[in-house]
């Protein structure tokens, strides 16, 4: 199929359409607004569900309507209003509601600001809401892998019966790339459950509490050992190791490649999923390696604590581990290059 | 033995509301309603927090756990997906009238095709007793010990009205009681109206039910029905403040 040169945050409102999706609910917020533009125009078209909402928390809990009564439904937003979603996510885990979120980040805590950022990892990894609960979260560093994300991302949730969170960046969102736009599809097998009226069907959630917390604890194990997404780069004979998601990802691979050059010997692990993070990538790296780098998009280093946690597989001693937070914006190749020597030559203290 | 009247199928036979609470004679006209109209295999009761939780093992029918206030949104998601069935939040007046104020609102002014029930008891009863925004003048209750100081604390809250007055498209409004049997009648009547108003697709409805709550206002059952005629019906006066098809 032709490819198209598309917005990040256009083409992921088709690539939801194509996935099936019926029902649409969220509130304008920069940098993620084009997506419920689209879909205003987009869903009635395709005689589907789109309510602009009054804000981010009826917006989700529409979202749970939906989503029990079977349909495959989807909000978008970015990081403040995320946070007023998050008691929403922790009633739908509750009923173990399948939903795909997209967040596309902003930087920074409170009102933030406009710059892209990659503030929302801790969020999104570990929670968010209250109770013992996980998003299944998507980490696109090109705008075709957030079409193919969000295009997967229902099949993946109705199945495991788990949230996804589709984790953009405002730049990903704001910027153009070619782009293939998947063929529409629908849910290969029903579900089997859905609120239909009848009283007879339902949630098929757990009757009890015990039977739902055993659910829960084996349906995590099994999201951690079969969805392992990572992409390694030349991390065999590695001394040092690039950690990056998302935007940083792609500057890092360029870093490497330059490093190379040079004769570095570098490499990058580049989580697809950051949760459940990717640990057997750290098992492939060199044991030899002498420090990973984590380069995030935010002010103190998020991702860095599960890197410091993973690094413990690849390696029976201890490796260093480094951190690199940019704050806002994404990082330059020479930036991330420079960090590089600073790990090297020792001027950058280990965080873990 | 001859059967007069039997209690509608999908509701269970014992529910675990308070001795001369109003929730159970509400719930059983709700039902009544449902299966008069012929959705008793059709409909979904969408439950807010507070007593309104016990509804959880008193239906047999389709029901969804919400949180806190957020009712009306989850019932907006569901009316989208399923547009043919019977949609109806049951809300006590913190749930629908506090938290949630702007979840009932927000539907009402986009006049979503669903019934929103919320039950006005005066206070937060599950919590034990606090202060809601219907609370009578000088009342007390365990977050207004020395009574409800209005000029301090804002004044009772009449949710029906401010709907009405203001989103003039909606379909149905009403406050009912559940005080006497007169009362207790008109108010099925009133539910019916409200449900059918969904049926038929005329916009959204809202029905405010007036109810006792003896365990919370430290009164035996009698006395709080008195109380309730007392102080409630002239506070909240009971009638319909939208008709259908006006």
């Amino acid at each position: 199929m032709a490819k198209e040169l598309m917005k990040g945050n256009v083409a992921a409102a088709e690539a939801a359409i194509r996935a099936g999706m019926d029902f649409f609910a969220g509130y304008p917020i920069t940098p993620s607004t084009e997506v419920l533009e689209h879909l205003a125009l987009r869903m009635p078209q395709e005689n589907r569900e789109m309510i602009q909402g009054e804000n981010e928390i009826a917006s989700m809990n529409m979202v749970i309507g939906a989503a029990a009564c079977g349909a495959r439904a989807m909000t978008a937003s970015s990081g403040p209003g995320i946070s007023l979603k998050a008691e929403a996510f922790s009633y739908a885990a509750r009923s173990e509601l399948p939903y795909v979120c997209l967040n596309v980040q902003r930087w920074g805590v409170g009102l933030g600001r406009l710059d892209s950022g990659q503030s929302d990892y801790m969020r999104e990894t570990k929670g968010g809401g209250h109770g013992d609960y996980h998003h299944i979260v998507y980490s696109p560093s090109t705008i075709q892998e957030l079409v193919d994300d969000i295009y997967e991302a229902w099949d993946v949730s109705e199945k495991y019966r788990c949230g996804v969170v589709v984790l953009s960046e405002g730049f990903l969102g704001q910027m153009m790339e070619s782009v293939e736009i998947p063929p529409y599809k629908k849910r290969e097998k029903p579900l089997g459950w859905g609120i239909d009226g009848s009283g007879k069907i339902g949630t098929r959630q757990s009757p009890d509490t015990d039977t739902l917390v055993a659910r829960l604890r084996e349906r995590t194990a099994l999201i951690q050992s079969q969805m392992q997404r990572y992409e390694n780069y030349q991390v065999e004979d590695a001394e040092y190791v690039f950690v990056a998601f998302g935007l940083p990802a792609r500057v890092c691979r360029d870093a490497v490649d330059t490093l190379r050059a040079k004769g570095e010997k570098a490499g990058l692990i580049r989580p697809r999923l950051v949760w459940p993070y990717p640990v057997q990538a750290f098992k492939e790296v060199n044991p030899q390696v002498k420090g990973f780098i984590s380069i995030e998009s935010n002010d103190l280093g998020q991702m860095v604590e599960d890197v410091a946690l993973a690094s413990r597989v690849t390696s029976d001693k201890r490796v260093p581990v480094y951190c690199y937070a940019h704050s806002m914006g994404t990082p330059g190749v020479k930036m991330v290059m420079g960090k590089y020597m600073e790990v090297k030559n020792g001027s950058m203290k280990e965080v873990f | 033995m001859n059967v007069i009247k039997q209690a509608p199928e999908i509701m269970y036979k014992n529910n675990q509301f308070c001795a001369g609470c109003g929730h159970g004679i509400t719930y059983r006209l709700i039902q009544e309603a449902v299966e008069e109209l012929g959705y008793k295999d059709n409909h979904i009761t969408v439950l807010g927090v507070g007593c309104s939780c016990n509804l959880n093992t008193l239906t047999k029918g389709d029901k969804f756990q919400c949180a806190h206030g957020r009712a009306a949104a989850v019932a907006t998601g569901m009316k989208h997906t399923k547009k043919d069935t019977l949609i109806f939040t049951y809300q006590g007046d913190g749930d629908a009238g506090v938290i949630g104020i702007a979840e009932t609102l927000n539907a009402a002014y986009r006049n979503e095709k669903i019934t929103v029930i919320t039950v006005n008891n005066s206070n937060f009863g599950m919590t034990g007793g606090q202060m809601s925004w219907t609370t009578l003048p000088e009342q007390i209750t365990t977050t207004t010990p020395l009574g409800r100081d209005c000029a301090q604390k804002g004044y009772p809250f009449h949710l029906p009205e401010m709907i009405a007055s203001q989103f003039t498209h909606v379909a149905y409004v009403a406050r009912g009681a559940v005080n006497d049997s007169k009362n207790i009648r008109q108010l099925k009547k009133m539910i019916k109206n409200g449900l059918e108003a969904q049926v038929k697709e005329e916009g959204y409805s809202l029905i405010e039910v007036l109810a006792p709550c003896p365990t919370n206002w430290n009164l035996s059952p009698l006395q709080s029905l008195e109380w309730l005629e007392e102080n409630m019906l002239k506070e909240y006066p009971i009638g319909e403040f939208k008709k259908r098809g006006v």
